[in-house]
């Protein structure tokens, strides 16, 4: 009795350009690929000496972090300022919330300030989502991370960082390691390599890390390292927080990492020039080896770099199709 | 005095469906079809209701509606979720224990049922608490709770850990024959889920909350009734296989019964993508198969009755990420065209439905309402299965504006509602 709301609806303008960057899942391969040659000219950018273009010029990028995060946070800022944008950072974790105000008063505070663009990241699903279907028109809204949801900026610059090394995403076997059941990551990473055509994608966890009928995502699933990382192009490890030994979901850390942790020779089962991945931040020793993770095999520091370049790439797009529909609405 | 001429009188308890008038003098029924000796024979105007193309049947009875009072008036009240209740067709509503005091001592039931009385509106019949503070640990005091006016006791969706303080509860429900209702969650399982456990919850990243959740609970439930022999009432099933175990401990012969809540029978788990927290609500909406299996329950006699599970909430309550939102739907005004949209799929007639919400709950509550004989109580519905309208945020009149039914086309609309012989509604 009612429409199924399309997830897309919320992040395309009428044109069907990218207004706000919510999730990478129903998007096209056509957008997601253009948002990669956007970044992959960023990279190039941000490699000279020169690393400033005024694309965001005159607007104010607001960074609402209601979750604590370093890396995320600081790569942010820093494609806000090449892009030329004034920034502000708010740690919302210490100051609002904690005073009972809720998230739609926040916003609206910080909406009487004038800004064009929320970068935000929240332990809720869906808070994104929600920031984007509330927040005043011609504002555009960034999911830096929503709870087990969505972090799509870290999959594409995951998908940036495969496509500088890889080229064609159709040969492709990538496996994901790890916690998916609580990764927003992971699911974000599934629906862009599933869109942009890899040939195989995997995810390799015991079963209460893993979320109920993930395979209808377009996944195998693998409950055991070694066959999983079988002949595997790229692998993904995800971060394990400590917390899931308290619950039940894994006995201790040392198991996890016997079974599950990429070690050098657990790595030989994968293809001889398979990459390895982690979002960061990592645990050494939980799940993967020193010797991985500082390995020749090791792409970790390239995410990094790249998540800048991606960084840009969003802002500079949905900024520019809330221009555009904003124009499209004028002309109306 | 009054007559209401020319309706369908569907009063299943008496298996009667026909086009007659219905007399009634000093709260209550007097004649069908033909006018008794010594009625007046001129009547003035506001003694006649034409009901002509209408449907007459007995006031509504909701299982589960929460009317907020005491304790979260900011919600809704007795004053203003009476006022929706009548809105709707309903006269009589069950309301649960979890107000704010919980209703474990016999000031708060009187409170509730006096000021429900001083309305005027529609009856309000509180579930007393099976433990004291639904904490789940002592018994609260049954007899005096039913002494006081509580119908039912149950200890809503707080656990109780202990199976053996379930068992004794049941066993001294069982002492005085009084009913309990189940309102079965497991706890543990539950955990902080807010939606089904499948397919949409793996990608909307939110917290899952498995069937089992519900099943485990209900099996336990089922062995300890049996154990005990307490008559028992399942509330707002939502998944298929409780329904089987409902249904199979039933056909052993275990006085059990079960409703549904008529969101169930629509919607599912895929309805909350896009994250609209009008959607949430527990227990939760959950698969295609659960909501065939729960059908299915209703058409073959397994689920006696439907429920509203009205929730009215403050707008804050639902405005924030889904998982962060109240869980709860705003029910009593759209009870009945909802319902009526099952009869449009020829899944019940019409005589089946009114059933489930007129005397299937009466029977389930030992209540003496629910049925137009000569001699009832004069609690009736008046409703136009064919008016095409929307609730909307203006003309609802719950102070709950929280209903994914809200702006939609419905197809059926009450006309008339009447608390003993009065009318305490009517539509513009």
């Amino acid at each position: 009795m009612f429409d199924i709301k399309d997830p897309n609806s919320i992040q395309l303008n009428s044109a069907g350009q990218l207004k706000h960057f919510i999730t990478t899942e129903g998007l096209s391969r056509e957008l997601l690929t253009e948002i990669l040659e956007t970044a992959d000219s960023f990279v190039d950018m941000n490699a000279q000496q020169v690393k400033k273009v005024p694309l965001l010029r005159g607007k104010t990028v607001v960074n609402l972090f209601f979750e604590s995060s370093t890396r995320t946070l600081s790569t942010f800022e820093l494609a806000a300022k090449r892009l030329s944008a004034d920034v502000l950072n708010l740690n919302i974790s210490t100051s609002s919330t904690s005073k009972g105000e809720t998230l739609k008063d926040t916003l609206q505070t910080l909406e009487a300030m004038h800004s064009d663009m929320f970068v935000v990241r929240h332990s809720d699903s869906g808070a994104a989502h929600f920031i984007a279907e509330h927040v005043t028109p011609n504002v555009a809204v960034i999911n830096a991370g929503d709870g087990r949801h969505a972090h799509p900026t870290q999959a594409m610059l995951d998908m940036l960082t495969i496509r500088r090394h890889k080229g064609d995403f159709s040969p492709l076997i990538v496996a994901i390691v790890g916690d998916i059941l609580h990764s927003r990551v992971a699911r974000s990473q599934i629906h862009a390599l599933r869109i942009l055509g890899a040939a195989e994608i995997r995810v390799i966890a015991p079963t209460t890390l893993l979320p109920r009928n993930i395979e209808a995502l377009g996944v195998k699933v693998f409950t055991h390292m070694q066959t999983g990382l079988k002949d595997a192009d790229v692998v993904i490890m995800l971060r394990l927080q400590k917390e899931r030994m308290q619950s039940a979901l894994l006995p201790s850390e040392s198991e996890f990492y016997k079974l599950f942790g990429l070690t050098n020779e657990k790595l030989q089962h994968a293809k001889p020039d398979a990459v390895v991945m982690h979002p960061g931040p990592i645990n050494r020793g939980v799940e993967i080896e020193s010797a991985v993770a500082d390995g020749p095999q090791s792409l970790i520091l390239d995410q990094v770099t790249n998540g800048i370049a991606v960084r840009m790439a969003v802002m500079s797009m949905s900024m520019s199709g809330q221009m555009a529909e904003k124009n499209m609405k004028a002309e109306a | 005095m009054l007559v209401i001429q020319n309706g369908r009188l569907i009063d299943p308890k008496n298996k009667l469906d026909k086009i007659c008038d219905l007399y009634i003098q000093n709260g209550k029924v007097i004649a069908i079809g033909q006018a008794p000796e010594g009625f007046a024979e001129t009547l003035s105007a506001n003694q006649i209701i034409d009901a002509t193309g209408l449907v007459v049947t007995p006031g509504l009875i909701d299982l589960c509606a929460h009317v907020r009072e005491p304790g979260y008036t900011q919600k809704g009240t007795i004053a203003s979720e009476t006022a929706a209740a009548v809105a709707g067709g309903i006269t009589t509503m069950v309301t649960p224990p979890t107000t704010k005091p919980v209703v474990d001592n016999p000031a708060v039931a009187e409170m509730i049922i006096d000021r429900a009385e001083a309305t005027g509106l529609a009856q309000v019949l509180p579930m007393g608490a099976l433990t004291q503070g639904l904490e789940g640990e002592q018994l609260a005091p049954l007899h005096a709770l039913s002494s006081s006016g509580c119908v039912a006791f149950s200890n809503a969706r707080k656990s109780i850990p202990s199976a053996l303080v379930l068992l004794r509860c049941l066993e001294y429900a069982a002492t005085h024959d009084f009913l309990v209702i189940f309102q079965p969650q497991d706890h543990h399982l539950a955990d902080k889920g807010c939606m089904h456990d499948d397919i949409t919850c793996t990608r909307l990243g939110l917290s899952g909350i498995p069937e089992t959740a519900e099943t485990v609970e209900v099996a336990r439930c089922l062995l300890l009734v049996e154990q005990t022999g307490v008559r028992a009432h399942f509330g707002q099933l939502s998944a298929e296989r409780s329904v089987r175990m409902v249904t199979d401990a039933r056909q052993r012969g275990l006085n059990v019964t079960a409703d549904v809540a008529i969101h169930h029978l629509l919607l599912t788990d895929v309805n909350v993508n896009g994250f609209n927290s009008m959607f949430h609500v527990i227990p939760p909406l959950r698969s295609q198969l659960d909501r065939a299996g729960l059908l299915h329950g209703l058409v073959t006699d397994g689920i006696q009755a439907i429920c509203s599970d009205h929730q009215p909430h403050d707008p804050a309550a639902k405005q924030a990420p889904f998982a962060s939102t109240d869980p709860g739907i705003s029910g009593l005004e759209t009870l009945l065209p909802l319902c009526l949209r099952l009869v449009r799929q020829e899944l019940l007639s019409l005589p089946q439905l009114i059933e489930k919400l007129t005397s299937a709950p009466a029977a389930i509550l030992s209540l003496d309402k629910g049925s137009l004989g000569v001699g009832s109580i004069a609690d009736i519905c008046i409703f136009n299965p064919e008016t095409e309208w929307q609730l909307t945020s203006v003309n609802c009149v719950s102070a709950g504006k929280n209903s994914p039914f809200m702006n939609i086309p419905l197809k059926g609309k009450v006309t008339h509602t009447l608390i003993k012989g009065k009318t305490v509604y009517q539509a513009s």
